[in-house]
């Protein structure tokens, strides 16, 4: 890595603000960093690049005292860092904008910015001085937002300008964004970045978190990728290409899942200039137009909160649309409910499996059964009929290789990857027609993404249609028949993926293009 | 030190940690008994023959658990659900009332009959005193804990006022009570001239119904997944709001059917010191049990053996029986405790 | 006696300024710890116990200001065990709190029969005598009722202001109130969690125990079995009332003690037609409906009841 290091660009001048020697943390088997040994310079972006569960989040958890390291240690401008002190970081002058806000709601922007930064036992806040330091530090780096407004009544891009403010008003002089994008629209990633240029300007040093390689190349000085815990690249991002960097991520050349392109089946969802309003009557979908046939897998790309959720709640059966058309299988949906979905064919693989997929303090082959309680296969008269329920758990862990469990085991101990399976097991036993996963291989490792993805092919081949949401616009792309995207509620013009382009869909995503209703049969590729 | 979830929890923990915990407690409680300046092994020794150490002591322990097993149970089937029913003690007093109401003339029936029609009309009464908690809870999010205290008072504030007034038997020569139930309703006793009475049978015969409902039902298994994640519950189609009434008429039913069963069983006439906190030890009683309808049976008979062994000790060496009190409530608080060992395995960073 | 009369008796007015003081220091208490995140259930028992430590302290010829702070440190030790179940083991607020008020209260009674085995009426105690502050009791009227009260009463009035301030203006307020909403912001700030809601649980029971002890060494000058009678649960149910807000505590506390003030009056006048027991009913019965009324606007502490795990997010 040291010949890297030389080739790296003028900053090579500039100094190390930050250096990580050799940290390793473990958790039991697991080996979340393996001997990272890490340079930040003055006035740099470093972006830190790799897969869910390669240890970036983890490492930076270190490197501000969440977690304390088995073996290495840092050093913040010179001086090593104490392990497990939060506190230390911050009067060493970093700061960190977590992937998930630290924010009360129901306190301003201001008591959540000054929170800590006076000695506890202060018998006053100085709250005019604070006030004036956060307005001038808002003007000067571009991020405009009123101190006196409850964080509860702020957009996720303003709260994310709440935590990049409390960083700087703590004089932090390394900033650590993890994933800041993932949550924002594509103006607001603009305005952030723009925020980012002029904090390096002055001589700030940024760590960026990521796993968009787009992103990275967009704003990053230097780029350092972590794969499997270990730090495998270290290049500046001039002198690199996304293949290459691509490939450092996922090490090998990950086996694609095996995919036998199928001739399309009949129509079996349908929505037709579809409405569906928030609690506060905002509009969440518009307008919406959408034809799915079985064994098609219609991917749903765009950046989250633009309607993804609503989508989702329509189709998992927890709303009804306040207009428009909503068609299963030729016939209208009129009443919804969980249960009337299921009846009703369609399969549903939640967004967030710990909270709403599972039931963690219960075993596995209760899982399973989650669903179809109340079915005649496994309930008569009132009573469960275990042995049918235990044989039950045998078959689908076997058939859907749950590793690590037997039918008693609770769910909670299962890993990720396994936990999916157990949802994917009860959802696709039941042979439905229509299926929703949402963001379904988010937060997996390589192995169990292929495993998740090979799952759904094979539901897709007995003859499903599958809506597929995810903000991975490359896994989207690699598994999508048809790809739309959904943009402030607007679902654009489905397109086949193989005439689908990156830049258009970037576009797309980011409001530019064509958002016009596609009317029925105009968006499929015959 | 860390806590890591254990995948399977071997059976004996089940049972080792929270008799490991009810030890402690003893110990504790020890040093009340020094305190006292009483010799500890001697105090302890006279609990132990007041609980069990005679014919009549044994009959009168189980006599005082059957009450406990109900309002055990009815706290174990709604904190399964995570439906803070504190209000166990006004559902028993509603339970009471109830067969008061109906067993003291107003319907007769042949005894096989009748008995069953109070329990009957105790646990409706009892459950439906639990409905409003519930319903204000599910409609307008308001914390059941508080509303279910608060009703306890109502509850036996109500009962002192119908027991001074218009219940008031004129025979009872001036001593707030109400009629006597009728011989149809009487419970019948279990050991020639003891107190014990087939109120425990039917204690029992709950609890055992409770835990294959919870165990083996399809609406058993819905509560536990309410009570575990409701969000996950949700979104796989268990109604929540149903689940939750039916655990409230079912947990609030069995308190009630307590106070039936000390009503019809012991006096056979409503005053105001029927329970002397049976619905509030009724939530030791579950926590003790670890919520399990059949652990309620032993932990009941436990908390009873208790009560009766430190009424006999304070008789015997002027220790204050409300000993029993801090020795239960010293196990709650250990067993809660012990039951983060069973699920977590402590690990050493 | 016409119920308008009542508001004109100068007893009523001083009844509600003495019957509100307990609730005063219970509801700001428990206001202090659900602030924090967490709900303390022991209130009851930790005012019985601050009830019986109190008077036994002046009982044995202690001084009564002591009596007091014995009281606040038995609170804070009974808080200390709430923290160590709620907070450093994570366990069940809803369960921990029952737990604690059996044990406190239990144990209150057991030492009170130990400590006079052989007493059946209960002793009477030098209580805190009423102390017309110079001037403002010589005003007409009301002044000689309002400002001629039982010193603890002072302090009851004077700590919501103190308790506002503190939550609202110092950095530690703010961290408190933080850490009710989110820990994990406290956490990322360098702040012990456990250390600042375990500080909050203990204060707000020193809190309850003084409210507890103004009935002994204030009111009845004595101590008896079930004297706290449902009063804490009455705290637990004002805080939601309030809003999780010291002033609107106040109002609240002040709200309830007038109610309870009239119908005491009211039932003298009006025992003929309607039970004495349906009076005794409507603290517990408006403490119902205010739940009810404020269900729609309650904002929750956002963690409230949500035990932190260092590491887990």
């Amino acid at each position: 890595m040291s010949d890297v290091d030389e080739a790296a660009p003028e900053s090579a001048g500039a100094q190390s603000v930050l250096r990580l020697n050799g940290v390793t943390k473990r958790f039991g088997a697991l080996t979340a960093n393996d001997a990272v040994s890490l340079d930040l310079r003055s006035g740099e972006i470093l972006a830190l690049l790799g897969e869910n569960g390669a240890g970036k989040t983890t490492l930076m958890s270190i490197l501000f005292g969440h977690y304390v390291a088995d073996e290495g240690s840092i050093e913040a401008f010179g001086r090593l860092l104490p392990p497990g002190k939060p506190k230390a970081a911050i009067a060493a002058g970093i700061g960190m904008v977590h992937q998930h806000f630290t924010l009360g709601e129901n306190l301003s922007v201001l008591d959540n910015i000054v929170l800590g930064t006076e000695p506890l036992w202060a018998p006053r806040q100085q709250r005019a001085k604070a006030r004036a330091r956060v307005v001038e530090l808002a003007e000067h780096f571009g991020l405009a937002v009123d101190p006196h407004r409850l964080v509860r009544d702020l957009s996720v891009g303003e709260r994310q300008r709440v935590e990049i403010l409390k960083a700087l008003y703590r004089g932090a002089r390394v900033l650590i964004l993890d994933e800041p994008t993932a949550v924002l629209a594509p103006k607001e990633i603009e305005t952030l970045f723009a925020t980012l240029k002029t904090m390096v300007a002055e001589g700030l040093s940024i760590i960026f978190i990521s796993h968009k390689l787009n992103e990275v190349m967009a704003i990053a000085d230097r780029v350092a990728v972590l794969r499997q815990g270990k730090l495998v690249a270290e290049l500046p991002v001039a002198g690199a290409s996304k293949q290459s960097l691509a490939q450092a991520m996922v090490g090998r050349p990950v086996a694609p899942p095996v995919r036998h392109p199928l001739p399309p089946g009949e129509v079996v969802m349908q929505l037709a200039g579809l409405m569906l309003h928030g609690e506060a009557g905002q509009p969440l979908l518009e307008d919406l137009h959408l034809l799915l046939y079985g064994r098609e897998i219609l991917g749903i790309a765009g950046v989250s909160g633009n309607g993804q959720g609503a989508l989702a709640a329509l189709i998992s059966g927890l709303r009804l649309p306040d207009g428009g058309s909503f068609d299963l299988l030729g016939a209208p949906v009129k009443q919804t409910s969980p249960l009337a979905m299921q009846r009703r064919g369609v399969g549903r693989i939640p967004e967030d499996r710990h909270a709403i997929g599972v039931v963690g303090d219960l075993s596995v082959e209760e899982n399973l059964i989650l669903e179809a309680s109340g079915d005649p296969r496994f309930c008569t008269l009132g009573l469960l009929r275990g042995g049918v329920i235990r044989r039950h758990a045998r078959a689908l862990i076997e058939r859907f290789d749950i590793r690590g469990a037997d039918p008693t085991t609770t769910t909670r101990a299962l890993s990720g990857g396994n936990m999916q399976k157990v949802i994917l097991a009860r959802v696709l036993s039941e042979k439905p027609r229509v299926i929703l996963a949402n963001q379904p291989t988010r937060g997996l490792d390589v192995g169990a993404a292929a495993k998740v993805q090979q799952l759904l092919f094979e539901a897709c081949a007995e003859g499903a249609g599958i809506i597929l949401i995810s903000e991975d616009l490359e896994e989207l792309l690699q598994i999508s028949d048809r790809i739309a995207v959904l943009y402030r509620g607007h679902l654009s013009n489905p397109v086949p993926v193989e005439e689908a382009s990156l830049t258009e869909l970037g576009l797309l995503m980011s409001g530019h293009g064509e958002f016009e209703a596609y009317r029925e049969g105009a968006g499929h590729a015959a | 030190m860390r806590l890591e979830p254990r995948a399977h929890v071997p059976f004996w923990l089940n049972i080792a940690a929270p008799i490991a915990a009810v030890g402690l407690a003893f110990a504790f409680c020890a040093l009340l008994i020094v305190w006292a300046g009483a010799p500890v092994l001697e105090a302890y020794q006279a609990l132990l023959r007041g609980a069990f150490g005679s014919v009549f002591a044994v009959t009168e322990t189980l006599t005082r658990a059957a009450p406990l097993i109900f309002t055990g149970l009815a706290a174990a089937v709604a904190f399964r659900a995570k439906l803070w029913n504190i209000g166990g003690e006004g559902q028993l007093y509603a339970g009471a009332l109830a067969a008061t109401y109906f067993g003291t003339g107003l319907v007769t029936l042949p005894p096989l009959i009748m008995v069953p029609f109070l329990f009957l009309v105790g646990a409706i009464a009892g459950g439906l005193l639990l409905l409003l908690p519930v319903i204000l809870k599910l409609k307008l999010r308001v914390d059941e804990v508080v509303t279910t205290l608060l009703l306890n008072f109502v509850v036996i504030l109500f009962a002192n006022y119908l027991l001074f007034g218009p219940w008031k038997d004129p025979l009872a020569m001036g001593w707030p009570q109400a009629a006597p139930i009728i011989e149809e309703g009487i419970l019948s006793p279990l050991v020639p001239r003891m107190r014990l009475h087939s109120g425990l049978i039917w204690a029992l015969a709950f609890a055992i119904f409770a835990w294959g409902f919870i165990r083996f039902s399809r609406w058993g298994f819905q509560i536990r997944a309410v009570g575990h994640n409701p969000e996950a519950a949700a979104f796989a189609g268990i109604p929540i709001g149903a689940t939750v009434l039916r655990t409230a008429l079912l947990s609030g039913g069995l308190a009630g059917m307590a106070g039936v069963c000390e009503l019809a069983g012991l006096k056979g006439y409503l005053t105001l010191d029927l329970s002397p906190g049976f619905g509030y030890t009724g939530i030791a009683v579950a926590m003790l049990a670890g919520l399990h309808p059949l652990g309620v049976i032993a932990s009941a008979i436990f908390i009873a053996a208790i009560y009766n062994g430190a009424d006999a000790m304070s008789r015997a060496m002027s220790i204050s029986n409300y000993l029993a009190d801090v020795l239960t409530a010293t196990a709650l608080l250990l067993v809660l405790a012990s039951v983060l060992f069973v699920r977590f395995r402590p690990r050493l960073r | 006696m016409e119920i308008l009369e009542i508001f004109v008796t100068l007893g009523f007015w001083g009844a509600l300024v003495r019957m509100a003081t307990p609730l005063i220091f219970g509801t700001l208490g428990e206001l202090i710890c659900e602030r924090a995140g967490v709900l303390n259930l022991g209130i009851e028992g930790i005012m019985t116990l601050g009830a019986l430590v109190a008077w036994f302290w002046v009982y044995q010829g202690g001084d009564l200001w002591t009596a007091v702070l014995v009281a606040a440190a038995a609170g804070a030790l009974f808080g200390l065990l709430h923290s160590v179940f709620s907070v450093y083991l994570g366990l069940s607020q809803h369960v921990t709190g029952i737990g604690i008020t059996l044990l406190a209260t239990s144990l209150s009674y057991f030492a009170y029969r130990m400590l006079l085995p052989d007493v059946t009426t209960p002793p009477k105690i030098e209580a805190f005598k009423p102390y017309p502050i110079p001037g403002l009791s010589e005003l007409p009227y009301l002044g000689q009722v309002l400002f001629t009260q039982s010193p603890l009463t002072y302090l009851a009035f004077a700590l919501v202001p103190v308790v506002a301030y503190g939550l609202y203006r110092t950095p530690l307020g703010l961290a408190l109130r933080m850490v009710g909403e989110n820990p994990m912001a406290v956490e990322a700030q360098g702040i012990d969690v456990h250390r600042l809601r375990t500080a909050a649980v203990m204060l707000g029971s020193a809190f309850m125990a003084v409210g507890g002890a103004f009935l002994t060494i204030s009111v009845f000058d004595a101590f008896y079995i079930g004297m706290i009678n449902g009063r804490g649960w009455i705290c637990i149910a004002l805080v939601i009332f309030a809003s999780w807000r010291p002033g609107k505590a106040l109002a609240g506390a002040l709200l309830f003690a007038a109610f309870e003030a009239l119908q005491i009056r009211v039932q003298q006048a009006s025992s003929a037609f309607i039970p004495y027991q349906f009076f005794l009913m409507m603290p517990y019965v408006l403490s119902i409906l205010a739940m009810i009324v404020m269900s729609r606007r309650a904002a929750y502490p956002k963690a409230l009841l949500v035990p932190f795990r260092k590491g887990e997010r």
